[in-house]
């Protein structure tokens, strides 16, 4: 349990800056969710059986929490690995890499969970979701957010500079968020691309939540779960190996 | 028992080995010096001896622990000040030493009975609550030094404790170290100046291009390695005056415009000056050891 610590210190400022990163978090991903929502919704008889915004409300969610994880572990985890040289300092004490990685990898995912769930909430209060099983999509953001804060924690302990996460976000996270059924039902697209999307981890998220906000369980769930944690587990382990060789030269 | 003993120590990164067959031993309660010019592999013979980084071959004890592999129950007894203060920029002052304590498992209620004193001893009584950006460069180092205390180490590492300070906040250090002496703290320190180890170490090594040259006490090092007298000269006429000088003094040299002789007796030598030569007479130091033994040419 002593990554706890690391997780505790990034916990105690995330609090002392609670408001600007709350309203950066949220904002965003709301404004969207009832700007594209109900303007594109309008257009929109339903789709899947659900209102658009609903739809898109469940989408809306996992590419939020992917951006709160994947900001955090890329950009914050990199301000304190590289910049503010915190985890310098850390390894003075009696902590070692493996810790901080571990710590920063929930760090990000409870940070990410946060706006996950806090979607949630605004889903929830405005009816677009309204069974007891849409409480199972808590523990799913929190899955989601630990995928992507492991690939994420990968990407900043491989970073020479700020300008390498300009390549995974436009390379990686925005082709991923149009493929991952997010906007529109991920079998309208072609084939060869619905493969991609299969074999990425924000359409496995997607097809938790979704059916969750609609009121029932997710088909295939356990697939969708064990592709989640695969990619929070070899994201983890890939993750200790570049921070080790990293910090050991 | 040692609190440090390092035996045929070797790195390498690379082709280039920059710790080549080390070896060392602290004694507990002693200051002891890590000298030598940038690149002498000091900080990374640090980093080996708190098992930040894995030697290729050798054997360290700290604290009874062998590191690397036990490094972390060696640290829970040791204090490291960095060469450049990694402080955390987002926290005042006490939250620093409150979230450093926990990472040796320590509860914010136990430092906070200790928090006084801490400040106290970094010169910070009653800037608790004052950000770090608003911290001068010696209160910057005075907090991380204070930091190193939280869990009461035996030991207490430094890399170059005192650079970037101006003499007083360099002076308030050394006064802060030689109280951790006191009180029977190990410390061990790198430095390149030669007015620091002097003044605070009882026993140093002078290391370069990766080995131990030298060892010992300061005046030890000096009485063994340079002659007690000094004398510099420059201004015109010098290069004739040197021609002369070189019967008088066992070991003259000239380094730009100046000569430096060295020697158990330098009358005949000044009774020589002449004319508009400028000198300069004073008892050999420990930079003329530093010198001698690692030369004169610069260490980029």
């Amino acid at each position: 349990m002593r990554w706890f610590s690391v997780w505790r210190r990034n916990m105690l400022v995330w609090r002392k800056l609670m408001a600007a990163a709350v309203l950066s978090n949220l904002a965003d991903p709301l404004i969207m969710l009832f700007g594209l929502g109900y303007g594109l919704g309008a257009l929109l008889p339903s789709v899947e059986g659900m209102s658009y915004i609903a739809f898109f409300a469940a989408g809306q969610l996992c590419t939020a929490t992917m951006f709160t994880a994947s900001f955090e572990s890329m950009f914050s985890g990199f301000s304190r690995m590289h910049g503010q040289k915190t985890w310098d300092a850390i390894l003075y004490a009696p902590l070692v890499i493996d810790d901080i990685v571990a710590g920063e990898i929930v760090w990000a995912a409870s940070k990410a969970w946060l706006t996950g769930s806090t979607i949630l909430g605004v889903a929830v209060v405005f009816g677009l979701a309204s069974s007891p099983w849409v409480l199972l999509a808590l523990p799913a953001a929190f899955l989601v957010g630990l995928a992507f804060s492991a690939v994420g924690l990968i990407m900043c302990v491989l970073a020479r500079g700020w300008d390498f996460f300009s390549y995974y976000m436009t390379l990686v996270m925005t082709p991923m968020m149009m493929i991952s059924g997010v906007f529109f039902p991920a079998d309208q697209l072609p084939a060869p691309l619905l493969a991609v999307a299969k074999a990425l981890p924000l359409y496995h998220g997607v097809q938790i939540v979704r059916p969750l906000i609609a009121g029932g369980p997710p088909p295939e769930l356990l697939l969708h779960l064990a592709v989640l944690l695969a990619y929070a587990g070899a994201g983890y382990a890939a993750a200790i190996y570049f921070a080790r060789r990293r910090f050991s030269s | 028992m040692s609190a440090l003993s390092v035996r045929a120590l070797r790195k390498s990164y690379g082709a280039l080995e920059v710790v080549s067959g080390v070896d060392l031993a602290v004694t507990p309660g002693e200051c002891f010096g890590l000298l030598g010019p940038n690149g002498a592999g000091k900080t990374t013979t640090l980093k080996l001896c708190l098992g930040l980084i894995e030697p290729d071959s050798g054997e360290i004890e700290l604290l009874g622990e062998p590191v690397p592999r036990r490094a972390r129950e060696a640290r829970m007894q040791v204090g490291v000040v960095p060469q450049f203060d990694n402080l955390d920029p987002d926290f005042t002052v006490e939250e620093n030493l409150v979230v450093y304590g926990r990472y040796f498992g320590i509860a914010p209620r136990e430092i906070g009975t200790r928090i006084p004193a801490l400040l106290e001893f970094a010169g910070l009584a009653g800037r608790g609550d004052s950000k770090i950006t608003t911290l001068s460069g010696g209160m910057k180092r005075r907090l991380t030094l204070a930091r190193a205390l939280v869990n009461d180490p035996q030991v207490v590492f430094m890399d170059e404790p005192t650079t970037g300070l101006d003499p007083q906040a360099r002076h308030l250090i050394w006064e802060r170290l030689r109280r951790l002496t006191q009180e029977g703290k190990t410390l061990v320190l790198t430095t390149h100046f030669m007015e620091e180890a002097e003044r605070l170490c009882h026993r140093l090594a002078i290391m370069d291009r990766g080995r131990i040259i030298a060892e010992g006490s300061p005046r030890a090092l000096i009485a063994e390695h340079i002659e007690p007298q000094v004398l510099e000269v420059h201004g015109p006429g010098y290069e004739s005056w040197m021609e002369r000088a070189k019967g008088l003094a066992p070991r003259v040299e000239r380094v730009g415009d100046t000569v430096y002789c060295y020697g158990e007796e330098v009358e005949p030598l000044l009774k020589s000056i002449s004319g508009e030569l400028s000198y300069l007479h004073r008892p050999a130091s420990l930079e003329d050891v530093f010198l001698k033994l690692t030369g004169r040419d610069l260490r980029d």
